[in-house]
């Protein structure tokens, strides 16, 4: 028997078995009660449901960002300096707090986006110090203009402009935020851009030289 | 007789005194009256003078003193934050002094269109102050 002749056979093994798989799928079941389907079903969706969550919530912790040595000795290490590492309170910000969109469907949509960060991972494209400084801009652009699109949500998860007692900011922040962000006329990330992590080179960054 | 002794009490008093002079001195120094050879206590560190009011010049020609925090602003190759509420084109939009245009001219005193590659790194010599 040669190669040519038992593909065509292989072929409708296959076929053969989906056709079983589907008539035993559309038939009415015979063993089982309509109750024990039901309940099972309620059951699996429950179980699947939760793992699928829990996963979800695994890839959303610091810990798992960190994990690989992109995220860990470039980003996270300079997070550390800045104050949403350490600062008074104690209180922090991590990875998926300003990264990972809360509500639900914009953050299986950012997951979805996220597989392209896989892809990456695996062919190395920021592996190196120096491809990672390449590629700084082109990151730093991406989730720019994120934040910009949805009115800076994730800084705003934490920071509400109607909790901002002005009061209590310096007068210079105080001044600014009245006359742009009260008004709508700026967003957080327009001016608030390299607090979390180094700056690219912004020279042709508007606002910046 | 009489008048040498009184010369040299005299002498005696004023080297005394100059010496207790000089002591002071030595105490009013950053150490304090810590003893040399101990460590004293490191001084509280203070906040910035975060008042967004100009400060004095202590003389004609003293740059400016910054005054608002500027901590965390990166001024480095790849960007400077000061200019981007200093620059000329920026004060518009944020109400900030603008820099002196001699930041423009180069050490030939030739204006260029930008801020001078020497007057860049602005916490050279302008700098925040402190709470003390």
């Amino acid at each position: 028997m040669t190669a040519s002749e038992s593909a065509p056979a292989a072929r409708g093994g296959v076929l053969s078995f989906a056709r079983d798989l589907w008539d035993t799928l559309r038939r009415p079941s015979s063993v089982f009660a309509l109750g024990v389907l039901v309940l099972g079903g309620f059951v699996a969706g429950v179980v699947f449901w939760g793992a699928f969550n829990t996963a979800l919530e695994v890839t959303n912790t610091e810990k798992f960002c960190t994990s690989c040595h992109e995220m860990r000795e470039n980003v996270f290490e300079e997070l550390k300096t800045t104050i949403h590492f350490s600062n008074r309170s104690g209180v922090r910000a991590t990875c998926p707090d300003c990264h990972v969109p809360h509500n639900w469907t914009d953050k299986i949509a950012r997951k979805m986006q996220a597989s392209k960060e896989v892809w990456g991972k695996i062919f190395g494209t920021i592996d190196t110090r120096e491809k990672f400084l390449e590629h700084r801009l082109e990151l730093a652009l991406h989730e720019w203009a994120r934040m910009k699109a949805n009115d800076s949500l994730e800084c705003r998860n934490c920071h509400s402009a109607e909790s901002m007692d002005i009061t209590k900011q310096s007068p210079r922040a105080a001044d600014t935020h009245q006359r742009l962000l009260f008004t709508g006329q700026k967003t957080c990330i327009d001016c608030h851009k390299g607090i979390a992590h180094k700056l690219p080179d912004m020279r042709n960054v508007p606002g910046w030289q | 007789m009489k008048r040498r002794i009184a010369i040299l009490a005299l002498s005696a008093l004023v080297a005394l005194g100059g010496g207790s002079a000089l002591l002071a001195q030595t105490q009013s120094g950053l150490r304090g009256t810590t003893p040399l050879d101990q460590e004293g206590p490191a001084a509280r560190m203070t906040p910035t003078r975060n008042t967004t009011e100009r400060e004095v010049r202590n003389y004609p020609e003293q740059p400016p003193l910054i005054p608002h925090s500027i901590d965390g602003y990166q001024v480095d190759l790849n960007g400077n934050k000061c200019l981007s509420c200093h620059a000329r084109a920026r004060t518009g939009e944020s109400q900030a002094p603008m820099i002196s245009i001699t930041h423009f001219m180069d050490r030939d005193g030739q204006f260029l269109a930008s801020v001078s590659p020497r007057r860049f790194f602005c916490t050279q010599c302008h700098v925040p102050q402190h709470e003390v």
